[in-house]
């Protein structure tokens, strides 16, 4: 696979369809993979990587990148072409300055993933069906790709592009994912039980702010917590409560624009499941509004900005199953 | 730093009683920012007033609280108060002390002590004021009428009658509209032809009313006093300013098999037409998709008789630019499509007609001369089965779920006349329910039935199945007598549901009107506000805002143009200044705050900025018109940056008052 | 009822301008009692309160809040409530999944001409967040003496 992007990324450079490439190159360790912008046939051949550990959604790139001259090459996993599409619907970049080629995704590992099963000296890795051989300085490893895969691949959601100018191999369908599970089963807990489990997660939260930053929806011109007028502004949380409101704040914020691409809590370096409260409110959507998939197509109006008349009352809070 | 001055009034008794006054302004004197603080009697009386305007030249104010009674009440005294000194009336807050605090509470140190927190809220927020400018907007002088139905021709007239300009965009080649359809009117039952058709000339020979018929609006750019409307006129191949109107060319035209859509296609016209003897304006038009010599350049005879000259096959669309200050929406209905209730038969047979078609049927201009004949054999009929609420009051997703109004009465009408003419003709009707509220109206139904012997029978019409012999088998229910009919019928009329015209919702669209999920506009108060629409400067008028009759037509009609009127004698208009504004460093440009806009206060700029590294970037911001925009401020939570900010309301100006109120 | 040491709630309640800040006028016209507990803050509309606002009284140690605003259907505006409504059921929802107690946020339509509700809302709320006890799930300790 990385072998025809590289190929068809030159190509497509040469003939001067695209200026840039945005795609992944390697960083420090073979598991620490970063989105790259190339610029040459050299610099693909040099360090353009796509692999299992490729889990970084470039979507998000594309509101600096396209604000350059020329046009830009970009690869996108299924659920990455949602983000494209919100980004789009918001009018975050001009659809004209990008070439998006449509690449298939059998779900994403991670080097913190891969060490959990005791390797150390990570090499390399492949892919092959459904295993994904991890190389390392001591041994080559085999696992079944369920084993290893992260969280919010074991879930996916969708196989299927819903944007793309071509696609790279083949196309997938949308899947039947259990992703709501684990939100069901908080929901099931008591009030008690739930402030416990929260403040177990949220209390590790250091405010890094690798989760906004990364986050396709999150892309104010100024964020809030960092806009000293909005009267929220903070650079660390002071208290359980500063923990606790910059994630309802942030969840809330995304809240009908998130596609759940999870790559919150892919790069929280505390492992705090941040999916399950943009989840929760999906899935309150969902059940409340009718199914909405944000970034399933361009223009659709998020539930938030919309209504209808019979919408239900805020007291079903009060009456819903669970405690 | 604000300079504050707080005066707690005692409003007599009213606050007084209960709340310590002395203590309040004590307490308040102590605020950060409070450099004045006093109580008095009556801050409303002129003695209170005069109280507050040496304060502020005394001490220098900058900011006021009146601890009082209810804004609702006594801010607009307030603020003119102040600012009668100067201080801009925008820097005054009022703590409502007596509606929220003094009346509600007996335990006067409970009452005392929320006082004082209500004032340590108005201080927290005045002291985020910032003197804001109401804005001012010029009004042109003129307005528009979309639609040239009698909605439309009222509100014009009005408008005209009160001396301003005025222009009606009409997209049939005359207008006239329904009204011009229709044979009598219930409940007088005078002729609709003879009351509308001088209407419709005076508009025509009014020098203030300006008619572009065979036109439609293309685009509306502004806002309320200050409309920027393309109108397109269509090309009808005839100059209007030549044409007499003799009709010599619709008597010579060779298309003889051309539908006549004013008579509902139950006869023919030709190629070239006036739709009715009494259009206005008299001018013939070409229709193009039949004219041999605009499909094929072979013909040309119109042109030959014409003694005018005034054929001219070589026109074009032409688009104008005319600017308003207040734009009237009256674009009427149409009774919906029947194909979908095939149970009515109404595609397959002739005889089975709308009441609208029975309109033209019975009018003496109509294509039969006035005698009711059957369509398809153009015998007299003995036997006509009326149905009521075809498509009205339905659920099931076939036609609309509301009432149209109108039908019960027209049904009434259609069966007395009938009997009235006919009387060997026994006449049927089906209804769910009859409905004749309304000046006369229920005298009038009840004469169909006891004075002309119409046949009312509650229930519903199952099947109308035509025979070969030509009859018409209607099976139905009789609810009260609990059988099955079965009736040989000669005619079935039925009342189809009527629904806004189709260009509505483009129409609505353009000018950001709203309109509900049958697409009638949506009117800013249902009971205030009936005439105008949210959106400022706009206007209904007519069934575009619901079904109506032709009194009530006429009615809205001429109170939305007296609105229209009360906007274009306004010099200039006056914006509230507490409306939206968009910090464009921060606006991400995402459309959000644009959807939940209930006035398209909010357009899109490209705008470029300056970067950091010197470097200019184009990017998409917000951008609120205030002359349009009322502050709701649904744009500000909507907004996930925040750029969007409420003037008045602003978000710090609010959290300062929660933390005034939640501090211990 | 002895008041000594009573446990008093904060309560905070945005109401628009239109209905509900003019049903609680009434409710003071007609002398309708509610606890003084309860403390008014104007917004234009519902759709003016941001959730931001609710969880900055909760930051400030307010123990409940509540929003007012016209009926569906009648907001002034014509559908900002409509928003509103969308707003407070997600955010209450998403309170409820911290373990945060629900009853502590209320949402309550309140036309102008309904000052009995409007006091009977406010007995109702003050006494139901009353009998919870004081917010400690969501305030900021430095805001505390």
């Amino acid at each position: 696979m990385q072998g025809m992007m590289i190929a068809r990324a030159k190509e497509l450079l040469q003939n001067g369809t695209v200026n840039r490439v945005l795609g992944w190159q390697t960083g420090e360790f073979v598991y620490d993979i970063t989105p790259a912008v190339f610029e040459t046939a050299e610099e693909l051949d040099e360090k353009f990587v796509y692999n299992a550990f490729c889990g970084n959604n470039l979507s998000k790139y594309l509101v600096k990148e396209t604000k350059k001259d020329g046009k830009i090459l970009v690869f996108l996993k299924p659920c990455d072409t949602y983000s494209f599409n919100q980004l789009l619907t918001e009018h975050r970049f001009d659809r004209e300055k990008v070439y998006a080629i449509g690449i298939p995704c059998d779900g994403k590992t991670s080097g913190e993933m891969v060490k959990s099963k005791g390797l150390s000296g990570i090499t390399g890795i492949d892919e092959d069906g459904d295993n994904i051989t991890v190389h390392t300085i001591y041994e080559d490893k085999t696992f079944n790709r369920d084993e290893i895969l992260e969280e919010r691949c074991r879930t996916c959601k969708s196989k299927k592009h819903v944007a793309y100018d071509e696609l790279i191999g083949e196309d997938g369908e949308v899947l039947d994912s259990h992703r709501f599970d684990m939100v069901a089963k908080l929901e099931a807990m008591t009030p008690d039980e739930r402030f416990a489990f929260w403040r177990s997660q949220l209390s590790k939260c250091i405010r890094c702010n690798a989760c906004r930053n990364v986050c396709p929806a999150c892309t104010c011109e100024k964020c809030v917590f960092d806009n000293p007028a909005s009267g929220i502004a903070q650079k660390a949380a002071a208290d359980s409560f500063e923990e606790n409101m910059f994630h309802i704040i942030r969840a809330f914020h995304v809240a009908g624009r998130c596609t759940d691409c999870g790559e919150c809590s892919r790069v929280c370096p505390q492992n705090i499941p941040l999916h399950l409260l943009n989840r929760k409110f999906i899935k309150d959507i969902d059940e409340l509004y009718g199914d909405y998939q944000a970034g399933a197509e361009v223009g659709s109006r998020a539930p938030l900005v919309n209504y209808t008349a019979e919408d239900v009352e805020p007291s079903i809070v009060y009456h819903r199953e669970g405690k | 730093m604000q300079k504050i001055g707080v005066f707690v009034c005692w409003c007599g008794s009213n606050i007084a009683a209960t709340v310590d006054v002395q203590a309040v302004s004590d307490t308040l004197a102590k605020e950060p920012g409070v450099v004045y603080a006093t109580n008095y009697q009556y801050m409303c009386s002129e003695s209170g007033q005069n109280l507050i305007k040496d304060a502020i030249k005394q001490y220098g104010l900058t900011g006021v609280v009146i601890c009082s009674c209810s804004p609702r009440m006594h801010e607009a005294t307030f603020r003119k108060a102040v600012a009668s000194v100067g201080l801009n009336p925008y820097m005054l807050e009022v703590a409502n002390i007596r509606e929220q605090c003094s009346w509600i509470h007996k335990d006067k140190a409970l009452a005392t002590e929320k006082a004082i927190t209500l004032g340590r809220a108005a201080i927290a927020k005045v002291q985020l004021n910032a003197p804001l400018q109401a804005g001012e907007s010029p009004v042109v002088k003129r307005a528009l009428v979309i639609g040239g139905g009698i909605a439309g021709i009222q509100t014009a007239l009005d408008i005209a009658e009160a001396g301003f300009e005025v222009d009606i965009v009409e997209k049939q080649p005359t207008i006239g509209g329904k009204m011009a359809q229709i044979d009598k009117t219930f409940p007088t039952l005078d002729c609709a032809a003879c009351i509308l058709t001088p209407k419709m000339v005076e508009c025509s020979q009014n020098d203030k009313v300006h008619i572009y018929s065979y036109s439609e609006v293309t685009s509306v750019k502004g806002f309320v006093g200050n409309f920027t409307v393309s109108i397109k006129k269509k090309a009808r191949y005839v100059a209007e300013n030549k044409c007499t109107g003799c009709g010599e060319c619709t008597t010579k035209c060779p298309m003889k098999n051309v539908p006549n859509e004013f008579n509902l296609g139950l006869d023919n016209r030709r190629a070239i037409y006036i739709p009715f003897a009494q259009a206005v304006p008299k001018v013939a038009t070409i229709d193009p998709n039949y004219c041999n010599m605009l499909k094929n350049g072979k013909c040309g005879l119109c042109a030959k008789v014409c003694t005018a000259g005034a054929i001219d096959y070589k026109q074009q669309d032409q688009v104008i630019e005319e600017r308003y200050g207040a734009i009237v929406v009256a674009t009427g209905y149409n009774p919906i499509k029947l194909d979908k209730f095939e149970e009515f038969d109404y595609s397959l047979s002739k005889d089975v007609v709308t009441s609208l078609e029975l309109e033209r049927l019975m009018n003496a201009a109509g294509p039969t001369g006035g005698t009711l004949l059957r369509p398809s054999d153009g015998t007299h009929p003995h036997t006509i089965v009326f149905v009521q609420c075809v498509g009205s009051r339905d659920t099931s997703g076939c036609g609309k779920p509301y009432c149209s109004k109108i039908c019960c009465m027209y049904t009434a009408k259609h069966a007395m006349l009938i009997r009235e003419k006919y009387p060997d003709t026994e006449v049927y009707v089906f209804y769910i329910d009859v409905r004749t509220p309304g000046k006369n109206f229920d005298e009038f139904y009840r004469r169909a039935v006891e004075q002309y012997g119409v046949h009312y029978i509650k229930g519903m019409v199952g099947k109308v199945a035509p025979r070969a012999d030509g009859k018409i088998m209607v099976q139905a229910s009789d609810l009260l007598a609990n059988e099955q009919l079965h009736i040989e019928a000669d005619m079935v009329v039925l009342a189809a549901a009527i629904e806004p015209d189709k260009s509505a919702r483009p129409l609505a669209t353009m000018l950001t009107a709203s309109m509900d999920t049958n697409d009638f506009f949506t009117e800013a108060h249902p009971k205030l506000r009936p005439v105008e629409s949210p959106t400022a400067g706009i206007f209904l008028s007519g069934v575009c805002q619901g079904p109506k009759d032709i009194p009530e037509t006429v009615s809205q009609a001429s109170a939305a143009a007296a609105k229209v009127i009360g906007l274009l004698v306004t010099a200039k208009l006056t914006t509230n200044p507490c409306v939206a504004h968009c910090n464009e460093l921060m606006c991400n440009g995402c459309s959000s705050c644009e959807r939940v806009c209930p006035y398209g206060a909010i357009t899109y700029v490209e705008k470029e900025f300056r970067m950091p590294d010197r470097t200019t970037q184009l990017r998409r911001v917000a951008s609120v018109n205030p002359a349009v925009c009322q502050g709701c401020g649904a744009c500000t939570v909507a907004c996930p940056s925040g750029a969007m900010d409420l003037n008045g309301f602003s978000n710090s100006q609010i959290m300062a008052e929660v933390d005034a109120i939640c501090q211990k | 009822m002895p008041e000594v040491n009573a446990y008093k709630p904060k309560i905070v309640a945005f109401c628009c301008n239109w209905c509900s800040y003019a049903g609680a006028d009434l409710a003071g016209t007609n002398r309708l009692n509610y606890p003084a507990d309860v403390k008014i803050i104007r917004v234009p509309c519902s759709c003016r309160v941001n959730p931001m606002f609710i969880l900055r009284a909760f930051q400030r140690g307010a123990d409940g809040v509540i929003l007012c605003g016209c009926h569906p259907g009648d907001c002034h505006y014509t559908t900002g409530n409509y928003y509103a409504r969308r707003r407070m059921t997600l955010l209450f929802s998403m309170l409820d999944y911290l373990g945060i107690e629900k009853e502590r946020t209320r949402v309550e339509w309140v036309s102008a001409a309904e000052g009995a509700k409007f006091a009977a809302t406010m007995n109702d709320f003050v006494s139901t967040v009353a009998a919870l006890g004081e917010n400690k799930r969501l305030e900021d300790l430095r805001c505390k003496e």
